[in-house]
């Protein structure tokens, strides 16, 4: 009954397949990161590669990780700048 | 030369083992001559489901190991003249078989028939590895719960990087109501998810169960709704083009809010 004047005021709670869906989602980000130990230094390459046409980056203090908020996954990288490229930005 | 499919879930208790039992007697069905390969070593559960298990006098390890020829463990089903079983042995472990050897099983059953049927133990180790080692193309079986469509995705992952792609995916035990209810992921959820082709769906049936008890695999039994399903993907793996079945729910009470479900 509870659930029926919820759904009246348009507050349906959510169904269970949503909450396995958003669950799966989530796990599943973890997993296919975790299947292989170079994701994460193969991302890390491509990164530096592309990054490295603005700036020049501090490659070893560089750290990406993957980090957990309520009901989301986050890719955090925390890349120190030595200093810009000049004119980059600039061009077209 | 014929081809080899292996069974596989990574999961527990999906329906491999029924699923490898329907896919194989539905060839046999068709006239294919078809052999079901039972990989799970130290847990045979084929030849039970095939209501062979009276039959057996020889198995995989003997042949791996030379004790017999291939023939001489090679089951005939006496219901289908093509439909051959190859039973696992019961009193050793995984690794009484390497996937060296597999290959190699493989490939000569593939020489004498159409089709070569491996029911893959669950899990990722050593059975893992026996079962898909020679195998042409995977069939990953599901449920739709968050463990097994996760697990799936790791078989998917480890089926790659073995050069094993595109494997097809069956969606077993769905129940249409509770999709309706919204309590049960559906299958373009899960096709969206895993991102592999969809070889076809097994509803909940109970007539899987009446199967299993008298050792008669469901897709034989045209009143199962399983049955047509099983026949459908069957057709499907032959390279046939076969759309999803309809299946109209019609739970009484809300009779008329009716919804397709596709097979
Ligand atoms: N569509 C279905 N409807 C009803 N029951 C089913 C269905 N599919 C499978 N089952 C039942 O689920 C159980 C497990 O099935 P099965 O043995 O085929 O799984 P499995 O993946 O081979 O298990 P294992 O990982 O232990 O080898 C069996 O009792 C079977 O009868
Ligand atoms: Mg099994």
């Amino acid at each position: 009954m509870f659930e029926l004047i919820l759904k009246l005021f348009g507050k349906e709670p959510a169904s269970s397949k949503d909450i396995a869906k958003e669950r799966l989602r989530l796990v599943l980000v973890h997993d296919r990161v975790n299947v292989s130990p170079q994701f994460m230094e193969v991302l890390k390459d491509d990164m530096i590669r592309v990054i490295s046409n603005y700036m020049e980056i501090n490659e070893k203090e560089m750290e990406v990780s993957l980090t957990n908020n309520k009901s989301s996954v986050a890719l955090v990288a925390n890349i120190p700048v030595n200093r810009m490229k000049r004119g980059v930005y600039t061009q077209e | 030369m014929g081809e080899v499919i292996v069974v596989t879930s990574g999961k527990g208790g999906v329906g491999k083992t029924t699923t490898t039992a329907n896919i194989g007697t539905g060839f046999a069905l068709l006239g294919k001559k078809v052999v079901l390969v039972d990989a799970d070593i130290g847990l045979r559960n084929l030849d039970v489901v095939m209501g062979l298990d009276n039959r057996i006098v020889y198995d995989l390890v003997d042949v791996t190991e030379g004790n017999c020829r291939l023939k001489q463990a090679l089951i005939r089903d006496k219901r289908y003249e093509t439909l051959y079983l190859l039973p696992a042995a019961q009193t050793r472990d995984k690794n009484a078989v390497n996937p060296e050897q597999m290959k190699e099983l493989c490939k000569e059953l593939a020489q004498d028939f159409d089709y070569v049927i491996i029911d893959c133990p669950a899990g990722i180790e050593q059975g893992f590895k026996n079962a898909i080692a020679g195998a042409d193309r995977a069939v990953i079986v599901t449920t739709p719960e968050v463990s097994a469509v996760r697990d799936a995705d790791r078989i998917i992952g480890l089926l790659e990087s073995e050069g094993k792609s595109n494997p097809k995916l069956i969606v077993n035990r769905i129940r249409p109501k509770m999709v309706k209810k919204g309590d049960m992921m559906d299958i373009d959820d899960i096709i969206d998810i895993l991102a592999v082709d969809l070889l076809g769906i097994i509803p909940e049936d109970e007539y899987i169960v009446i199967s299993t008890n008298r050792g008669e695999p469901a897709v034989a039994n045209p009143v199962s709704i399983a049955s047509t399903a099983y026949k459908n993907i069957v057709r499907r793996l032959t390279g046939e083009n076969v759309p999803l079945m309809t299946l109209e729910t019609d739970d009484g009470f809300f009779a008329r809010i009716k919804k397709i479900f596709r097979f």
